[in-house]
């Protein structure tokens, strides 16, 4: 015991003495959770659209000004002419545009028929199907206000009621989803490459024909990072808290436990590719090369898995930061207890139990 | 000259010498090429519902079988209480909740107006506003067919409607692959330069043979474009490879100059070499080198706009996007892939990703000085 407090003693050392490297991991989440937090939003905001109006009478004029009004879009520019879509949707100044025909308000008026073109640039598919939606739902406000207060007969009006998120920010989205993939890359690089320095710098083999056994080395490695990690989870939810204005529903005390277990979790993991590997470059080519964008995608923040194909759902399912973006959301948003994540943790502890079992017996191959 | 070809010969002798990490640098970015792209979908289907039909009646039969008939949605729980039906939502298993209130029938018919309650989960806001919208336009569509079934030979009252045709031009199918294939294309090349370029002067500083190049006579640019010719090609290696990718798994084939694509990758990889060679000045240790360039290709990434888009951050937000590389390189990959936007149309990008690269470059160069 007092063999392995020495160690663990030394590694800190180690840590701390880096200054720079100090800086980073602890600067880094909060810049990332800040920007991110505020920056990231699913929601339309802002888009830039282009107007063609051929016809310039009272209602084209009113149907644009309400387009002005709404916060999803802010006009770019006035289009004379067809060519001038085109050249804006080339050059990227514009992403739909919308014309009017000549003598829009009279059709409108006396045959009680008009057509608006909508032209988006659906190379973004989702954003153009969400523009063209609101840009409908912009006119059919038009035309039930020009209606007047003849409403038509036998209507069913939908209710929506936005659960967790009235505001539809980006925030109660982004920010579970950067803390896993933050403590994820964080945990998984340092150790991996930690370990694997001292193998390179020859500093391993001294340790390992000390009389101790490899798994007091191991560990002993970890225990700093996950005190770093754990401060660095507390500095996200205190801004989370503070800054984004986003509260933990749940029980704190949960939370912590879990990330807990998440973060040794990725210590392991990080152990893991340590083990397989023989130099810091391939160590760090695996560990943030091959599992940045596979984080991303595979933690179901920014696309949702059930879109996946069935084989790529697997592939998602031993993606640790899968699991802990639903316990974290499930806590920190929903505020559910420990009954509704208990297989999330069942899963997690099982993955680390796999990736511990696994590292050691290669570990110990290596030694012999 | 001849200088920069020694050195030249030593670096590529070094990369082909490390066999392992070359099959890894050319293996990794193509296997997520391939299959990422699959994962990165956000079409809008398999928007699990929760109904709670408390009316029981033709209308709301037919309402329901609208509604799972419309192919966006999966119908995943059906007549529980609204407590049911919110533990579906809590456990994810439920996107949406329609509850249909206790005699909607009659009363559609007697008050002339009916509610529907729809409870979305609204923690994701596309998917909540997009399944919003798909539901309102089928219970839109419903409400019209109950108009009409209860009118019958009744005439609608004269109301002006204002028609909208809508085209979408450039991917008219809306295949989500095309806009992502290129995107995440430019973030694996990005990856792949920047990071072997910051690792590769420290690991020199590292083992300690910094010193040796530092006292021979070696010029300081030589030892710089020694450095980043070799990764330069191997950025091209990446991207060519990539453009196969796409277009033989994919079929996505460039509709601009492909000249043009490649014109602005070469400029582009100047920039993120060089961004890559200044972290490595700045850093001691692999480590380092490695954390830095993580905090920064995260940042790139994800304020890139290549999973959520520039228009919708904040201001300050797109300034702070228009400081990020990744940014112009994804959007000139989907103009020219996509649209086939021309050299004048991408012209103010190029310039800019020119002027990065050269104060990049020369901040390098630069700073590579003073720590000798």
């Amino acid at each position: 015991m007092k063999q392995f407090i020495t160690f663990i003693r030394k590694e800190f050392a180690h840590v701390l003495r880096d200054r720079k490297t100090l800086l980073i991991l602890f600067g880094m989440p909060v810049v990332q959770i800040l920007i991110f937090g505020f920056a990231l939003t699913n929601e339309v905001k802002n888009a830039r659209i282009m107007v063609m109006d051929l016809a310039r009478d009272a209602a084209t004029q009113q149907i644009i000004g309400k387009i002005e009004a709404s916060r999803y879009f802010e006009i770019g520019a006035f289009a004379s002419d067809r060519s001038d879509l085109e050249a804006a949707f080339k050059k990227g100044t514009a992403r739909l545009a919308i014309v009017f025909p000549q003598g829009f308000n009279e059709q409108l008026q006396h045959l009680h028929r008009a057509q608006i073109e909508v032209i988006a640039d659906a190379s973004d598919p989702n954003y153009a199907t969400t523009l063209t939606s609101y840009i409908s739902s912009v006119v059919q406000d038009y035309q039930s206000e020009i209606a007047g207060p003849a409403q038509p007969p036998y209507q069913v009006v939908p209710q929506l009621r936005f659960l967790y998120n009235p505001q539809l920010k980006g925030a109660p989205n982004f920010v579970p989803g950067v803390m896993a993939l933050v403590l994820m890359l964080v945990c998984v690089m340092m150790t991996a490459v930690s370990i694997v320095r001292e193998k390179e710098s020859g500093t391993m083999e001294v340790l390992l024909v000390a009389p101790f056994s490899p798994l007091v080395v191991i560990v002993s490695k970890a225990v700093p990072y996950l005190l770093l990690s754990l401060v660095n989870v507390i500095t996200i939810l205190l801004l989370s808290v503070f800054v984004l204005e986003l509260p933990v529903k749940g029980s704190l005390l949960l939370l912590f436990a879990e990330s807990t277990l998440f973060i040794i979790t990725c210590l392991t993991l990080g152990i893991f590719i340590s083990v397989k590997t023989s130099s810091q470059q391939v160590a760090m080519l695996i560990s943030l090369m091959g599992m940045l964008l596979p984080t991303i995608l595979f933690s179901g923040f920014m696309f949702p898995i059930e879109n996946m194909p069935v084989p790529l759902q697997m592939i998602s399912n031993i993606v640790p930061s899968k699991w802990y973006y639903n316990i974290v959301k499930a806590i920190m948003i929903k505020g559910l207890g420990f009954s509704s994540i208990w297989k999330e943790t069942l899963i997690l502890a099982g993955i680390t139990l796999v990736l511990l079992v696994v590292s050691l017996k290669s570990f110990k191959i290596r030694l012999s | 000259m001849r200088t920069i070809l020694f050195l030249l010969e030593k670096e590529f002798r070094q990369i082909f010498r490390n066999r392992s990490i070359l099959a890894l640098v050319l293996a990794m970015p193509l296997i997520q090429l391939v299959l990422l792209p699959l994962a990165a979908n956000y079409e809008v289907k398999n928007i699990n519902i929760a109904v709670i039909d408390n009316d029981h009646s033709s209308y709301s039969r037919k309402l329901i079988s609208k509604i799972t008939a419309s192919g966006y949605f999966r119908l995943s729980g059906y007549n529980f209480s609204f407590k049911e039906a919110l533990q579906l939502i809590e456990s994810d298993q439920a996107d949406l909740i329609l509850e249909i209130p206790q005699g909607f029938e009659r009363n559609l018919v007697r008050e002339n107006r009916q509610q529907l309650f729809v409870a979305v989960n609204a923690i994701n806001g596309t998917k909540a506003n997009l399944g919003g919208v798909y539901l309102a336009s089928v219970i839109k569509a419903d409400n019209d067919d109950i108009r009409l079934d209860l009118m019958q030979q009744e005439r609608f009252p004269a109301q002006p409607a204002i028609g909208i045709a809508s085209s979408n031009w450039y991917n008219p199918l809306l295949n989500y692959q095309m806009y992502m294939v290129p995107g995440i294309l430019a973030i694996l090349v990005t990856m792949i330069g920047g990071f072997l370029t910051a690792l590769n002067i420290v690991k020199e500083k590292e083992v300690g043979t910094i010193e040796q190049i530092n006292v021979t006579p070696i010029r300081k640019h030589h030892f710089i474009l020694g450095k980043l010719i070799p990764f330069w090609v191997l950025g091209n290696v990446v991207f060519t490879l990539g453009l196969l990718v796409a277009r033989v798994l994919y079929d996505i084939i460039p509709l601009g100059s492909i000249f043009l694509l490649y014109g602005f990758i070469w400029v582009y990889l100047l920039a993120v070499l060089g961004f890559g060679l200044l972290v490595s000045t700045f850093c001691d240790s692999q480590q380092q080198a490695m954390f830095i360039m993580f905090f920064f290709i995260m940042i790139f990434i994800l304020m890139g706009g290549l999973f959520t888009s520039v228009d919708s951050m904040p201001e300050w937000a797109k300034m702070l996007s228009r400081l990020n590389p990744v940014t112009y390189l994804i959007e000139v990959m989907r103009m020219v892939i996509l649209k086939g936007s021309g050299i004048k149309d991408i012209a103010g990008r190029l310039g800019i990703i020119l002027l990065f690269g050269v104060l990049l470059n020369a901040l390098a160069v630069l700073n590579y000085k003073k720590t000798s």
